[in-house]
């Protein structure tokens, strides 16, 4: 792919991006930060790629934790902010179910 | 474009038809993590965009061997895994920091592995990428190790300056771009690559170091925004449109985000990278007060329940303190004892409260206290002169008045929870140490104030038990 056209998809994906987010609330700035954290982890497919080129000791083990770096920064990042999000999960109390939907409701926009 | 006569997994099509399927749940993913009902799932779609990203990379005709990319994926399962399974939510953001830090460390590594490739016959269009990825990928690293440490409590979380740290700082990024520009000017050595790395490496390591523990969400989330643009860097010279298209979204979203934190804390990213905020002056400050023999009122978990349990409307002000104390889930026993009591329970949440926006949110929301009782500064602050009682629960600079009444003050100017207009408040407090940004709180000594010393799970459940008593 040319230069040009690789620049324009990073403007128009830029742009994708500052639209998603600029709707998110204050509640899920932590989450958010932490799942778009993930997302960044596809580095890892640059160490895939590059491995397939590296030549001796010192590419393998460069590459080997890039890897494993790349595979933190995903795996741990979509758990992390899985377990973040289950806690936002509402279990209706003993008598409360009925209200709880109510809740949720009044939760919008939080 | 067109498809191919004899189609095949390993194609170059077939591989970006895949890339092309996971962006869109990429995108899908952060739209989705706009409510809290639909969030969960957000990240789940987004987890399964990355799953096929990685799957098809795997396909992949240049891809490296399978058996060390087991060993590098397995090593990071093994570390990646039991750490978010056991980090508890009040270190969150320090983990947020380290899983970031990784990030830009594979960036660095691998745009280092391509120069050791191609070495300076790489040519501009990707050599200039290139050596960016390196650069922010590895002031992204060791900026995020910092943060980390602070967070920790491993480096003490106040700023540390050094003499003309500005000039170092300059010093350090000229000094790495100009043995960038060297090798793309044409220069094969790999020890000024390595140079490229070592001085961003200090540059990260210097920029983040005299930044206070209170900045330190702003920081992190603005590292997130720089190894997102390094992983879209990486992309561009690696030909990857996956990279690019995931990296720029992070490093789009990822500035969006601190920018809206730098706004709530009304202050400038530039003043807050500048570094040193809550230093020297606050000390000063400090010592001020102790020699002016103002004096606080103390009181105890007995008299503390009387007050609240008469009280018509409590609001409840949680910080950092309520965080590490993990006394969230003592926090909703009080509420519920106050409930049974037909005492009007809420909270007052800062937007920066804890070491994170919505840091608080989470910790509550896992205590199971529902959404409608957090309610948001600027929807609170309006009826703090009609609440009877506040109880600030290990907050400290979210609440404190200088803000709003000494110009001279570091965090003049931040917006502020107004506590102090409350009939009473009780501030729950370790002891009457300055708060995260080493600032003193004026709060402490109003009239209308009084000081429950001791841990803030403690010192609930001690009013907990005396409130079921009375």
């Amino acid at each position: 792919m040319d230069l040009l056209t690789e620049l324009t998809i990073l403007v128009l994906a830029a742009f994708v991006g500052f639209e998603v987010i600029s709707k998110v609330p204050n509640t899920l700035h932590t989450p958010l930060m932490s799942a778009t954290n993930a997302i960044h982890g596809i580095v890892l497919l640059g160490g895939l790629l590059v491995i397939g080129r590296a030549d001796g000791l010192l590419d393998n083990v460069i590459l080997v934790i890039a890897i494993a770096f790349g595979t933190i920064n995903i795996v741990g990042g979509f758990l992390v902010t899985d377990r973040m999000l289950e806690m936002f999960k509402r279990k209706p109390a003993k008598g409360e179910a009925a209200k709880s939907g109510e809740r949720e409701r009044a939760g919008v926009g939080v | 474009m067109s498809l191919p006569s004899a189609f095949s997994l390993q194609d170059p099509d077939f591989i970006r038809a895949c890339y092309l399927a996971a962006f869109p749940l990429f995108i899908l993913g952060l739209r989705f993590l706009n409510h809290p009902r639909t969030a969960r799932r957000g990240n789940a779609i987004a987890a399964v965009g990355m799953a096929i990203a990685v799957a098809a990379t795997l396909l992949d005709r240049e891809v490296g061997d399978y058996g060390l990319i087991a060993l590098g994926i397995a090593l990071g399962t093994v570390i990646g895994v039991p750490a978010a399974r056991a980090v508890k939510m009040t270190a969150m953001p320090q983990m947020v920091a380290l899983f970031n830090g990784v990030g830009g460390g594979a960036v660095a590594l691998i745009a280092w592995a391509e120069f050791r490739h191609y070495g300076g016959d790489m040519p501009l269009d990707q050599m200039i990428p290139t050596l960016f990825a390196a650069i922010v990928g590895s002031v992204s690293f060791w900026g995020s190790n910092i943060a980390f440490g602070k967070l920790q409590e491993l480096i003490p979380g106040r700023p540390i300056m050094l003499p003309a740290q500005q000039f170092v700082n300059i010093a350090l990024l000229v000094g790495s771009v100009a043995c960038a520009v060297a090798i793309a000017a044409g220069s094969d050595s790999e020890a000024l690559f390595i140079a490229v790395l070592v001085l961003a490496a200090l540059l990260g390591n210097m920029v983040v170091l005299p930044i206070g523990g209170a900045d330190m969400p702003v920081v992190i989330s603005m590292l997130n925004a720089l190894t997102g643009l390094s992983a879209a860097s990486a992309g561009i010279a690696l030909d990857n449109v996956a990279l690019i298209v995931a990296g720029i979204i992070v490093g789009a979203s990822g500035s969006i985000l601190t920018n809206l934190m730098a706004q709530a804390m009304n202050r400038s990213i530039a003043n807050i990278v500048a570094g040193g905020f809550g230093g020297a002056p606050a000390g000063a400050a400090a010592t001020a007060a102790a020699s002016e023999g103002r004096t606080v009122r103390q009181t105890d978990p007995a008299d503390a329940a009387i007050q609240l349990a008469y009280a018509r409307r409590v609001v409840i002000a949680p910080g950092y303190g309520m965080a590490v104390a993990q006394a969230q889930h003592a926090v909703r026993e009080l509420m519920d004892e106050l409930d049974k009591r037909g005492v009007e329970v809420d909270f007052a949440i800062h937007p920066v409260a804890g070491r994170m926006p919505g840091h608080m949110n989470v910790l509550l929301a896992e205590a199971d206290v529902p959404y409608d009782k957090l309610k948001e500064m600027d929807e609170i602050n309006p009826e703090f002169p009609q609440v009877d009682v506040v109880l600030v629960l290990g907050a400290n600079d979210v609440t404190n008045p200088a803000a709003r009444e000494q110009p001279d003050s570091p965090i003049y100017g931040m917006p502020i929870l107004d506590v102090d207009k409350a009939q009473q408040v009780i501030i729950v407090k370790r002891s009457l140490n300055p708060g995260f940004a080493g600032i003193d709180n004026p709060l402490f000594y109003k009239e209308n104030c009084a000081l429950l010393f001791g841990d803030a799970k403690e010192a609930v459940s001690q009013i907990v038990s005396e409130l079921q008593a009375l």
